[in-house]
């Protein structure tokens, strides 16, 4: 069954969406459509957040609270709003009253030109919906992907900081019940479907309905988070004849553990098992910390980190040095593969047609495994690697390592493993003359390209200084070597 | 010494501190609103509640139309022709116009002509504009000038300083800066170093991008609602364009989302632009640039390569030197002559450098034409002479805070510049020791050390650098302002002011003055946009001068009302000018007190004028351009910051971890929002030498031309340890508003002690024997090939 409307909560009202071309985002739709303009256009790329909204969800857990997450809407098609409640900077207000985010901000003097300021209410609003007590920590993970060209940030973040005391009386936690109650009926509703300028948009419910809409012509192009697809048409003025979202398929969006490992749907955004990860890897979790910003994981998904096959995707090294497996589904049929086999060339993989990701399965350490991650970019939050480095070793009893898997990102066309310098250190133990060979090994495994990010001298030199960097840690946990701690 | 004026009673000792609750916290904002104290941004409640209207922001009138334009895709070429028939068939397209169309000057070059407004025949930088469309949407507009089929013929292009250097490919002509001889005093000199340094550029990166609308009126002129800190300039170069009188373009610039310097020219073609479409269609067209056109079309700070050769005694006292700062101009002349001159005159920062010869050259590049941007090119003259302090003390194993405080201008000797101008009023030593004691400086040093010497992966690093910066346009005409103010019969007062409000808290701090003046609560004094109607010819907001400029020219229409309500006071009641004050929101008159809005509305009934002009022009200033002689600057502002990093010797990643800052801003106008504008342009300076790099390919081609590749601070790139002070006890000793100093600018190169840090770090290294080599920005990979070059060394 078809439902030819989008339905949502626009702040406390149900709006419908008909006849509107589904390669709207949502920005544009707020302030070529609604007429709110107080959600700014920075870059239109998801790289500054002065477009961040809240979008409150049915939690995916306890279906009886909702979940409030900051995205950005320059970014978003505005067909993924089905179900949800879309919150913006104008509703925080109770009258006259600035709502305890916003009289923090103004009682810290955080805003100055005012630009970003919508952008960083919104990211704050979002975190002390479920955090009235933000440590600075937490703070600078919820706003990382704000950019204020005017403060210095330092009345930015102590405004954030400000234990919230009346975050309890804004109008949406008046409404939640209702918006409860309103969310779960819209769920309830068949999957929605927008056509406009005779482009097309359809969010199928489960993967039948999925595998239907790929059987039909034309091909859709998938979408889930769509922080890398909705570039091609801001950017690059591209239009998308279907596009088919897959963040309400429910298989594509579950995450599950057995005994040995941990499976995420494909289409499950970041933030929703960041903790899983981090709790068996500690620097998977970190280094997840810093991919995009906290609105790209809130709606970026591992299916689209893997399944655009880019070369600087920061999970692909991370889930081959991992030895994880990926779930593809065509038509009924799945197989599963290691992802260090899924990529073929430069953004070329064994995708099939009609074939989609629907899982990815990580193996859950075990007993003298480890696991170093470096992401090395020039910045430290919301930014693309030069290289991503993904160290896998397992060593026996004698320190003999004998199991290595040493993969990387930003050194080749694909994210590949470093087979010579994995050959010089499987069998031994890590010391510092295997560390000189593997590091002259890997000037073998690659010849990464200079760009915009980094020079080909510099990837190559920092990919062999890692290793070193991981003997050292191997060596000694105490004395701190990472000056991302320090940040 | 000069007895002070206007100086705020209370509040003169008082230490104003970012770690001070009442001062971050604004609760210092109780009570009238006059000068001193803390009051919140005039727009901070509806900045946080999206109430604040940007220009796009604005509801379209009926039939606006959207711009956009075509663009170069070589850095120098003739154009052979142009097939535009597809773009003018193309779906919503309503207008196309070339250069052919302009009904007026064609050229909008702001001081110097060769920003032709559409090319004129060739293009000199890839990104220049060539046609304009007007379509009925934006992105039908952008959509469309994608299909014109333009023949080049493909010309040599310069694109490096190098080559233009080479080939004197200039601009503007060279020009030297002398006070002595350089060359006997350098050749005498117990020691000499020499060193070449490259500075990377900038990009604005303001929030919000390029935009203007341009609205056709019913006599032939246009309003211009735009993002401009220059106005008047956009008045008067769309009049130009389109032919038409100066009075019938009507400005109107209510608020920037930020400028520093991107919107003093750069915002003027695209009003131009927008005007010229309009001026075709008759209908109203507006003209918001993409972030990637808007990072590939509008200028950005100048790189520079510069070089010195230093002559110095065994103190590390500077006996003599030679500077010579290359600054790459890109296409055509804009700000650029203004700019490397700053440059110039910053070469000593704050330091005395005897015997000097300074020269600057203006090399044109085929890039994007680079223009003002925070600092106006003093940040880049600046540089070198911190590297000579940095390079002096590793050549004689000194800690180079030693090096910069025996090398400061003295007080009463060794205190005049290279362009002689006396330096006076200086408090450079007594603030870097307040500075050097506060941030426990020594102490941290030692603790650093002993850091490096316990971990091999690693290294901490710290520096101590001053800011002197001069403060006055150096181009005399500009340094005048206008103000206007109207009191109605309530007792509220609208102020006009020809300063434009960014971001930094011009409108507030103004209205302050005003509020001082006539000791009202200051939420009874509006502002609203910078409109040239209201207030005419005036100067860009820029070089830190808009409270300088328009406070005084708006307490001057407040004190010409003010004496008007005096005079009429003393004689409807019959009293002496002493027996009327103005206090607590009311006048009193002799036995009387009046309310502020009962006397206004008394004053109307007597027919008393209650609205008037102000005007203000700084004195002192002049410089002789031809022999390189005067006093360019009113004064000066200075500041010290002192901060401490940390590097990975094996990736070259790293951290700021702490920095204390101690800036004089004379007697702080607002505190709140000076420090506010001290930590803002530190991060900034911070992200100009450290992450922010511009790259350009071998074709001219800017490839950091968007946010996701070209990286300003983030809000972990924030220093966890941020102490910013406002120097006590320190009254402007020239007469300026309030015994105020400017703040917008001298600050950003507090950043530079986070690049000095990083080359300590990276000397540790080389147990503080060798000086590093680290241009700019210090990118990691700079940092890491420094660590490198070091180790390879050793």
């Amino acid at each position: 069954m078809i439902n030819s409307t989008i339905r949502f909560l626009l702040n406390n009202q149900v709006v419908t969406l008909e006849n509107i071309d589904p390669n709207l985002t949502v920005l544009q739709y707020l302030r070529e459509i609604q007429f709110n303009t107080g959600t700014k256009e920075g870059c239109a790329s998801g790289d500054c957040g002065a477009c961040t909204v809240v979008v409150a969800e049915l939690d995916r857990e306890n279906n009886d609270q909702l979940y409030y997450k900051s995205i950005n809407s320059c970014i978003t098609f505005v067909g993924s709003l089905h179900g949800k409640q879309l919150i913006t900077v104008e509703n925080l207000k109770e009258k006259t009253k600035l709502h305890h985010v916003q009289q923090t901000l103004v009682d810290n003097h955080g805003s100055q030109c005012g630009f970003c300021t919508p952008g960083f209410v919104m990211s704050s609003f979002a975190l002390h919906k479920h955090n009235k007590t933000p440590t600075r920590p937490q703070v600078l993970e919820a706003l990382g992907g704000n950019l204020c060209r005017c403060t210095g940030y330092r009345s930015i973040i102590e405004a954030a900081i400000t234990t919230s005391v009346d975050v309890d009386d804004d109008s949406f936690s008046q409404h939640y019940q209702t918006t409860l109650a309103t969310l779960t009926e819209l769920q309830k509703l068949p999957a929605p479907t927008l056509t406009g300028n005779s482009h097309h948009f359809i969010a199928p419910k489960n993967i039948d309905e999925l595998v239907y809409e790929l059987a039909q012509e034309p091909k859709p192009i998938l979408v889930a988070g769509g922080t890398d697809l909705a570039l091609s048409v801001t950017q690059n003025l591209a239009t998308i004849d279907k596009l088919v979202y897959i963040g309400n398929v429910k298989e594509l969006t579950n995450i599950e553990q057995t005994d040995t490992e941990i499976v995420i749907g494909s289409a499950l955004p970041y933030s929703q098992f960041i903790d899983v990860l981090h709790h068996y890897y500690p620097d998977l979790g970190e280094m997840i910390e810093r991919i995009g910003s906290k609105q790209v994981r809130n709606t970026g998904t591992l299916g689209g980190n893997i399944g655009n096959a880019s070369p600087i995707g920061d999970m692909p090294p991370a889930l081959i040095a991992l030895g994880a497996t990926m779930t593809l589904h065509v038509n009924g049929v799945e197989r599963t593969i290691l992802v260090e086999d899924y990529f073929v060339d430069y953004k070329k993989t064994v995708l099939k047609p009609s074939e989609f990701i629907k899982s990815i399965q990580i193996p859950k350490p075990t007993a003298n495994q480890t696991l170093k991650l470096y992401k090395i970019s020039k910045r430290f939050d919301d930014d693309i690697s030069a290289v991503l480095a993904a160290f896998f070793i397992e060593q026996d009893s004698d320190k003999k390592i004998i199991n290595v898997r040493l993969a990387f990102g930003g050194m080749a066309a694909i994210p590949k493993r470093a087979s010579a310098a994995e050959a010089v250190l499987q069998g031994n133990t890590f010391t510092k003359e295997s560390v000189v060979k593997a590091k002259l090994a890997l000037a073998t495994d690659f010849q990464p390209m200079s760009d915009v990010r980094a020079s080909d001298k510099y990837r190559m030199t920092v990919a062999q200084n890692l290793i070193e960097k991981c003997y050292l840690e191997l060596q000694c946990h105490v004395i701190e070597t990472r000056v991302v701690n320090y940040a | 010494m000069r007895s002070l004026i206007n100086v705020v009673k209370g509040d003169a000792k008082k230490i104003f501190s970012n770690t001070d609750k009442r001062v971050v916290n604004g609760q210092s904002n109780v009570g009238l609103g006059g000068v001193g104290r803390s009051k919140k941004h005039e727009s901070a409640d509806k900045h946080v509640a999206g109430e604040a209207i940007y220009v796009d922001d604005r509801p379209a009138l009926r039939g606006e139309l959207h711009a956009a334009v075509g663009q170069s895709i070589h850095a120098h070429a003739n154009i052979i022709s142009m097939d535009l028939s597809a773009v003018k068939a193309a779906e919503g397209v309503v207008a196309v116009v070339t250069v052919e169309d302009v009904p007026g000057h064609t050229d909008i070059g702001p001081v110097f002509p060769g920003d032709p407004i559409l090319a004129i025949g060739k293009v000199e930088f890839v990104g220049q504009p060539i046609f304009a469309v007007a379509a009925i949407s934006y992105d039908l507009a952008r959509r469309a000038v994608k299909l014109a089929k333009i023949e080049y013929q493909v010309l040599e292009a310069v694109l490096t300083v190098k080559d233009a250097l080479a080939k004197q490919h200039f601009v503007r002509p060279p020009f030297t800066m002398q006070r002595g001889d350089s060359k006997s005093a350098i050749a005498n000199a117990e020691h000499q170093l020499s060193g070449e340094i490259v500075v990377g550029g900038q990009e604005h990166m303001y929030l919000e991008g390029q935009v203007s609308t341009a609205v056709p009126t019913e006599d032939g002129g246009m309003n211009i609602y735009t993002s401009s800190q220059h106005p008047s300039e956009v008045q008067k170069l769309v009049a130009e364009v389109l032919d038409i009188p100066l009075n019938k373009v009507l400005v109107d610039m209510r608020r920037m989302g930020g400028g520093f310097g991107g919107k003093e020219t750069q915002a003027a073609p695209w009003a131009c632009i927008a005007a010229l479409l309009a001026y075709e269609t008759n209908r109203s067209v507006k003209f918001k640039l993409s972030r990637v056109d808007d990072m590939v079309m509008t200028g950005k700070r100048h790189p520079f390569e510069n070089n010195y050769r230093v002559g110095f005694d065994r103190k590390g006292q500077i006996q003599g030197i030679d500077i010579e700062v290359n600054g790459n101009c890109g296409y055509s002349p804009d700000l650029s002559d203004a700019i490397v001159d700053r440059a110039m005159f910053h070469s000593d920062n704050a330091y005395f450098l005897d015997q000097a010869t300074i020269t600057g050259n203006r090399c044109k590049l085929n890039t994007v034409s680079h223009t003002a941007y925070r600092g106006f090119g003093g940040p880049q003259g600046m540089m070198t002479i911190e590297m000579v302090m940095d390079d002096i003390a590793r050549y004689l194993g000194k800690d180079p805070l030693a090096i910069r405080k025996i090398n400061l201008y003295g007080k009463d000797d060794r205190n005049e510049t290279h362009y002689h101008q006396k330096v006076e009023h200086n408090n450079l030593s007594e603030l870097i020791d307040s500075l050097e004691q506060s941030s426990d400086y020594q102490a941290r040093r030692q603790e650093i050390s002993q850091f490096n010497a316990n971990n091999a992966v690693l290294k901490k690093g710290i520096a101590l650098t001053p800011v002197k910066f001069g403060i006055s346009f150096t181009v005399q005409h500009l340094n005048q302002a206008g103000a206007l103010i109207h009191i109605y019969t309530d007792g509220t007062i609208h102020l006009s002011h020809g300063g434009s409000e960014m971001g930094q808290g011009l409108n507030t701090k103004v209205a302050q003055i005003v509020a001082e003046q006539f000791q009202v609560n200051v939420d009874t004094v509006a502002i609203s946009s910078a409109r040239t109607d209201k207030v005419p010819n005036s100067s860009p907001t820029a070089a830190s001068s808009g409270t300088d400029l328009n406070g005084k020219a708006a307490e001057a229409a407040a004190k010409t009302i003010k004496q008007r309500l005096i005079d009429f006071a003393c004689e409807k009641y019959q009293v002496t000018p002493e027996q009327v004050s103005f206090k607590n929101g009311h006048i009193i008159v002799g036995e009387h007190t009046f309310s502020f809005a009962e006397f206004s509305q008394i004053a109307y009934m007597g027919r008393v004028s209650l609205s008037s002009t102000g005007f203000y022009k700084t004195p002192k200033i002049h410089f002789d351009r031809a022999s390189g002689k005067g006093r360019p600057f009113f004064y000066y502002a200075t500041g010290a910051a002192v901060s401490e990093v940390i590097i990975d010797t094996l990736t070259g990643e790293y951290k700021t971890l702490r920095t204390d800052i101690l800036q004089d801003v004379g007697q702080s106008i607002n505190p709140a929002i000076d420090i506010g504008q001290i930590e803002g342009a530190f991060i900034q300076g911070m992200g100009w030498l450290t992450t922010e790099e511009l790259v350009w390919n071998e074709q001219g081609r800017l490839l950091s031309n968007n946010p996701a590749t070209y990286k300003i601070p983030a809000i972990s790139d924030a220093p966890k340890d941020f102490r910013v002070t406002l120097m006590p006890d320190a009254p402007n000793r020239e007469h300026t508003i309030y015994n105020s100093k400017a703040v917008g600018e001298p600050p950003f190169m507090l950043g530079i002690s986070v690049w000095s840090a990083l080359k300590d770090a990276i000397s540790s290294i080389s147990d503080y024997k060798i000086s590093p080599v680290l241009n700019t920005p210090a990118t990691p990979e700079r940092v890491l090939m420094a660590v490198e070059a070091i180790k390879a060394n050793s």
